[in-house]
Parts: C-alpha cells; sequence; structure tokens
C-alpha cells in the first residue's frame, strides 16, 4: 500500500495543479518563455544599436569649421553632419546641449600649411551614457584623415608612406563563430536552470507551506501513510512541472534562435533538434535535485509568501555559478564536473559552442547530481519526520 | 476503545500534558472538557500519532500507539482543528483522496464515498469544487474523508467550531448515529451545552491533568452543583487550589 502512496500523492498533486491558473501560467508560460523572449529583445537591440552606430550619421557642432574645409569635407563623407556651434563650446557640452562638439582653432591653418601638428579641440563629457561609443567614431574618422595625409607629405618628399607604420598591428580572431555566439549565449544555461525553477516553483509551495496555510497538512498526515511517501509524491510532481517548463524552454530558445540575427553579427547558435536531446537526459537530475531542494526549503514556511521568499535565495545560486562562468571563463577542469550546477551549465557551453563532451564529464556530472538528490531527499526525509512540521502554531 | 495512561509532553518547560489518564468506550461518546490552553489539543495530537509522548501509554483498540503507529491511523478517524480542504479539487475527489490514501481499491473507495455523501446529504454538492463552501458544507466535506475507511474510532477537536446552529445540530445527530453504530468516539471541547446535551463520560483537564472524570450527572452530583457549568468551575477550582497548596 506504502509503495503506491506516493504515486496517490502525486498524481493528487498534479490534477490540482493543472487546475490552478497560477502554478500553469509559470510552469507553462512564464517559466518557459521569459528565457528566450529577454534573450531575443536584448541581441536583437544591441545588434541592431551597433549596426545603426556603424551607419548613421554623427551631429557635430564645429566652430571653425571655414577654416578647414577640406578636414570638414572629409569628416561628412564619413557621416559627420555638420551642426552650427554656439559661442560656448565647453559650456554647451557641460550643461548637456551638446554630446560632442570638435573646435577648429585660429592657430590651425597656419600650423597646417607649416607642417607642423595642427590642433583640433574635441569637448564631450565622458560620464555620460553612450558618449563614448561617439568620441571613438570621431576620433577615428579624424586619425584617419590624418594619416592619410601624412602619407601624402611623405610622398611629396620622395619617401615610402611604410617608413612611417613601423609596426601594423593585424588582429586574427580565433573564435569559431559557434565560440562567439556561446560568448553572447553564456547566460542560457543560467536561463534553462531557472525555467525548470520557475516550473517547479508554485507547485512546491502550494503542496508545502500552502498546504499549512490552509491546514489540510496536518488531517494528511494522520493517514496511515509514511511521511517520505507524501514527501517522494511531491517531489515528483514538482520535478515533473520543472520539466515541462524545462522542455517547453528548450523548444523555445531553439525557436528563438530562428529570429536571432545570426548572419548580421557573425555568430552561429548551435541549438538544433539534437543538441535539447543531449540538454534534457543530462539536465533531468538537476531538475530532481531543484524539486527536492524547493520543497525542502519550503518545507517549514508558514505561508506561501515566506517561502516565496525562501526560494528567492534558492534562485540566487544558479545565478552565481552562470555569472563567474561568463564573467571569469575558468579554464574547465574536471572537479567541475562532479559539482551539481556548475556541471550541468558547463557541459550546455560546450554542447552550444559545438563542442565534443567527454563521455566521463556526463557520467560524472549525472552520478554527482543524482548523489546530491539523494542527499536533499534524505534532509528533507528528517525535517517531515518531525513534530513540528504539521503544527501550525 | 482507547485507552491513555499517565500521559505526558513537555514544550521547553512547559508542561502542556502532565500525567493524563482516561478510557473511551466503544457504545460511548466521551468528551475532553477543558478551557483553552489546558491541554485538549496536544493530547489527541498525541493520540492520533501526530506527536510523541514522553512518557504514558496510548492504547487504540489495544495497539500501543508508539509501537505500530500505522495500524493505529488505521483505526482512527480524525477531524483535527485543522481541516483544510484542497480548494481546487471538488469534494468528491477530496474524500476519495484519502480513500486512497487509507488504501481503498477504487470500486470500494468510490461505493463508500457514495454511502458517505448519502448519510451526510451532500450528494448536491460532491461535484463542486471546495472552493467557495460554507462552513457546513467544509465540516461536512471534512467529517466525509475522515470516516472513509470505516474507523472504529472516532476523534474529533472542537468539532463545532465556527459552525451555525443547525450545522451544529446536525453534527450532533450525526455522531450520535456513530454512538448508535457501536463506534468510540472521542472529541475536545469547551462548551458545556454540548457536553450536556451528547456525552456519556465526560474528561474535565485542567492544567494538563485531568481533574475529574465521570458521567455528566456524577460530575454534578459530585460538586453538588445543578448545571454542569457551576460544576466545571467548582472541580477545577478544587484542581487549582489543589496546585497552590
Amino acid at each position: 500500500m506504502s509503495r503506491s502512496a506516493a504515486w496517490i500523492v502525486f498524481l493528487k498533486e498534479c490534477r490540482e495543479s493543472l487546475r490552478d491558473r497560477r502554478i500553469l501560467i509559470n510552469a507553462l508560460l512564464i517559466g518557459p518563455l521569459l528565457g528566450p523572449l529577454m534573450f531575443v529583445i536584448v541581441l536583437r537591440l544591441t545588434v541592431a544599436r551597433q549596426i545603426e552606430q556603424a551607419t548613421r550619421p554623427l551631429p557635430v557642432a564645429v566652430a571653425g569649421a571655414e577654416q578647414a574645409p577640406n578636414l570638414i569635407a572629409a569628416l561628412e563623407q564619413q557621416g559627420l553632419q555638420l551642426l552650427a556651434a554656439p559661442a560656448d563650446l565647453a559650456g554647451a557640452v557641460r550643461s548637456q546641449q551638446l554630446d560632442l562638439a570638435l573646435r577648429i582653432p585660429p592657430g590651425y591653418v597656419d600650423a597646417w600649411r607649416a607642417g607642423r601638428p595642427a590642433q583640433v579641440e574635441l569637448f564631450f563629457d565622458s560620464s555620460r551614457q553612450g558618449v563614448a561609443a561617439e568620441v571613438q567614431r570621431l576620433e577615428g574618422m579624424l586619425q584617419g584623415y590624418a594619416q592619410r595625409n601624412a602619407a601624402l607629405r611623405l610622398m611629396a618628399r620622395g619617401l615610402s608612406p611604410t617608413l612611417a607604420v613601423p609596426i601594423l598591428v593585424a588582429a586574427r580572431d580565433q573564435a569559431t563563430p559557434q565560440g562567439r555566439g556561446a560568448l553572447m549565449f553564456a547566460m542560457l544555461p543560467y536561463f534553462l536552470v531557472f525555467t525548470a525553477l520557475i516550473g517547479g516553483m508554485w507547485l512546491a509551495i502550494d503542496s508545502t507551506a500552502g498546504e499549512r496555510e490552509r491546514g489540510s497538512l496536518e488531517p494528511l498526515l494522520i493517514n496511515p501513510v509514511p511521511r517520505d511517501r507524501i514527501l517522494l509524491g511531491k517531489v515528483l510532481a514538482t520535478a515533473l512541472f520543472g520539466l515541462a517548463s524545462l522542455t517547453l524552454g528548450l523548444l523555445a530558445f531553439m525557436v528563438a534562435g530562428w529570429f536571432l540575427p545570426g548572419d548580421q553579427i557573425g555568430l552561429s547558435f548551435n541549438l538544433g533538434p539534437h543538441v535539447v536531446a543531449a540538454i534534457l537526459p543530462l539536465m533531468l537530475p538537476l531538475v530532481l535535485l531543484i524539486a527536492v531542494t524547493e520543497i525542502l526549503v519550503t518545507a517549514f514556511a508558514k505561508s506561501a509568501r515566506e517561502a516565496q521568499a525562501h526560494l528567492a535565495l534558492v534562485q540566487i545560486l544558479p545565478a552565481i555559478t552562470s555569472v563567474v562562468l561568463s564573467f571569469a571563463p575558468i579554464k574547465s577542469a574536471l572537479w567541475m564536473y562532479v559539482v551539481p550546477l556548475l556541471s550541468q551549465q558547463l557541459i550546455i557551453l560546450r554542447l552550444l559552442r559545438g563542442e565534443p563532451i567527454a563521455a566521463l564529464a556526463t557520467t560524472l556530472s549525472v552520478v554527482f547530481t543524482l548523489a546530491a538528490v539523494l542527499l536533499v531527499f534524505w534532509a528533507a526525509r528528517r525535517s517531515y519526520a518531525t513534530e513540528r512540521l504539521a503544527i501550525n502554531s | 476503545m482507547i485507552v491513555v495512561e499517565d500521559l505526558r509532553k513537555s514544550f521547553g518547560a512547559a508542561r502542556a500534558v502532565d500525567g493524563v489518564s482516561f478510557s473511551a468506550r466503544d457504545g460511548q461518546i466521551t468528551a475532553l472538557l477543558g478551557a483553552n490552553g489546558a491541554g485538549k489539543t496536544t493530547t489527541l495530537r498525541m493520540l492520533y500519532t501526530l506527536m510523541r509522548p514522553d512518557a504514558g501509554r496510548i492504547l487504540v483498540d489495544g495497539i500501543d500507539v508508539q509501537h505500530d503507529p500505522l495500524a493505529v491511523r488505521r483505526l482512527l478517524g480524525v477531524l483535527p482543528d485543522a481541516r483544510g480542504l484542497y480548494r481546487r479539487l471538488t469534494a468528491r475527489e477530496n474524500i476519495e483522496y484519502y480513500a486512497a490514501l487509507q488504501g481503498l481499491p477504487p470500486a470500494r473507495a468510490r461505493a463508500r464515498t457514495d454511502e458517505l455523501l448519502q448519510t451526510l446529504s451532500m450528494q448536491d454538492i460532491a461535484g463542486r469544487r471546495t472552493e467557495g463552501f460554507s462552513q457546513g458544507e467544509r465540516l461536512k466535506t471534512a467529517l466525509a474523508r475522515t470516516l472513509i475507511h470505516e474507523p472504529r474510532n472516532v476523534l474529533l477537536d472542537e468539532p463545532t467550531n465556527g459552525l451555525d446552529v443547525m450545522s451544529t445540530r446536525s453534527l450532533r445527530e450525526f455522531l450520535r448515529r456513530l454512538r448508535a453504530e457501536g463506534h468510540c468516539v472521542l472529541f475536545s471541547t469547551h462548551i458545556m451545552q454540548e457536553v450536556a446535551a451528547l456525552c456519556d463520560h465526560v474528561v474535565i483537564i485542567a492544567r494538563g491533568r485531568v481533574v475529574a472524570e465521570g458521567s455528566p450527572d456524577a460530575l454534578r452530583e459530585r460538586a453538588g452543583e445543578a448545571s454542569l457549568e457551576e460544576a466545571f468551575i467548582k472541580l477545577i477550582g478544587v484542581a487549582a487550589l489543589g496546585e497552590l497548596s
């Protein structure tokens, strides 16, 4: 009898949850779609901005433009839009009326003719958001003009222009297209973990703290069923909703891949059906670990609200490992595949980069995550055995 | 049949139950009568195996609660103070969930549920979700799931709490019926009229101890008072004085 008790609890939790709009929306809509949606939006915005910044006109107020018509013409060819300059350039920039201003001082013409460095002044406020990119772009234009003229001057004196280029730096980026993509997608494993967390979260809250809050836990525990069976049923139901959320999330990411401007930014996003098929079984132990942790953490919360606060702390954990992985990309070592959460995130990253995964890495990840599941289940079982569990006050 | 011998339970320094002994017989309604905080709920919780006693012994139909709590739970139908239902399940689904947890085969569970729905005259609400149920409807559903496995012994913790007059009357009627069927009915209360109207046997508890025990008539006689309420006050007062001296 007690063997099927876990199944009875599991079925009841699933049935009840399928009727709960909040649980359904979280498990089947918000969980799976939030990640991919944020992804596509953020990527499209950044890509669109990069492209726009390179081609759109750059409005610059120029004082003394009439002294250097050639310079201005060259700049205008590259997108500079000439604005009339106010009398007080520095003041206008400081008061944020202008983003960027260029002053060609009276001495410019004389210096140019004499072959001395002719100074131009750039006014900007580096503490303002987005100005740095504009300054860089204008500086680039000015440098280009200067180099062209330097070359012309050398040639006019019968010298080779290459004399002025003692070192030529050639950038050779060795990132594969997938690799470059994966750098941008470093947060994807986090989104997947997050999706599994969100999927089971409300069911976990409802079936533990919610039961206590509504006073249905005490009568439930008086049934002739060992408590660990009840616990197991609740964990499995939570895991099923987490898994449903994760599966939908993966499919959503796959679809989201089609809407990414991959060709424009020169990266490819290796999340085809075969990668999805590889990720799912890898994540299964982690989904169980998440479920049993959620049940353990919410077991003693007096209300759904309190349980939610406890779970917020759990949600921070995968964020930390993700941030560490994306900002301090440590060389992957064997021990990392022993750590649940970290191992799945690492393997998913490698899968996305199109790198081969050693069978040992996958085995370690699965075995040690399952060991963690047993450990947390044991802790949850102990806490379920206490008298305190069922008592409201 | 429930036998309690010298039951004790402390929470920290507070002795919630301090040597309680009594017995509740089959075919009788027994009341645990006491003020709030007297130790009634704690005593019941130890009876229905939710709490472990620090000392003492409880026998339910001859089985020691501490030796085989699961077997005891099968012999008990319990309506605790917390009697929450699952809001998104119908009344029938709530009842059948408990039937399954009690190990009833599906066909038996269905038949027994139908039987209880009829006995408690709640067929009309059986298919509704319990979300908008009245107190009376909730109590009926909770009672039905309490009795789904035909327990010999029925424990109820302050069963009339929050009920209106009509629901209280039909609950009393129902408890008399259980008695007539030969069940051992034990309930806790602080309401005198309930005791006077229902009980064969009264166990008065004050500060975690049994201060008097007997039929309502015997207790009135012992205290030399015509009303049970006066008798109760007097008996508790004697105990309190005894504690002071």
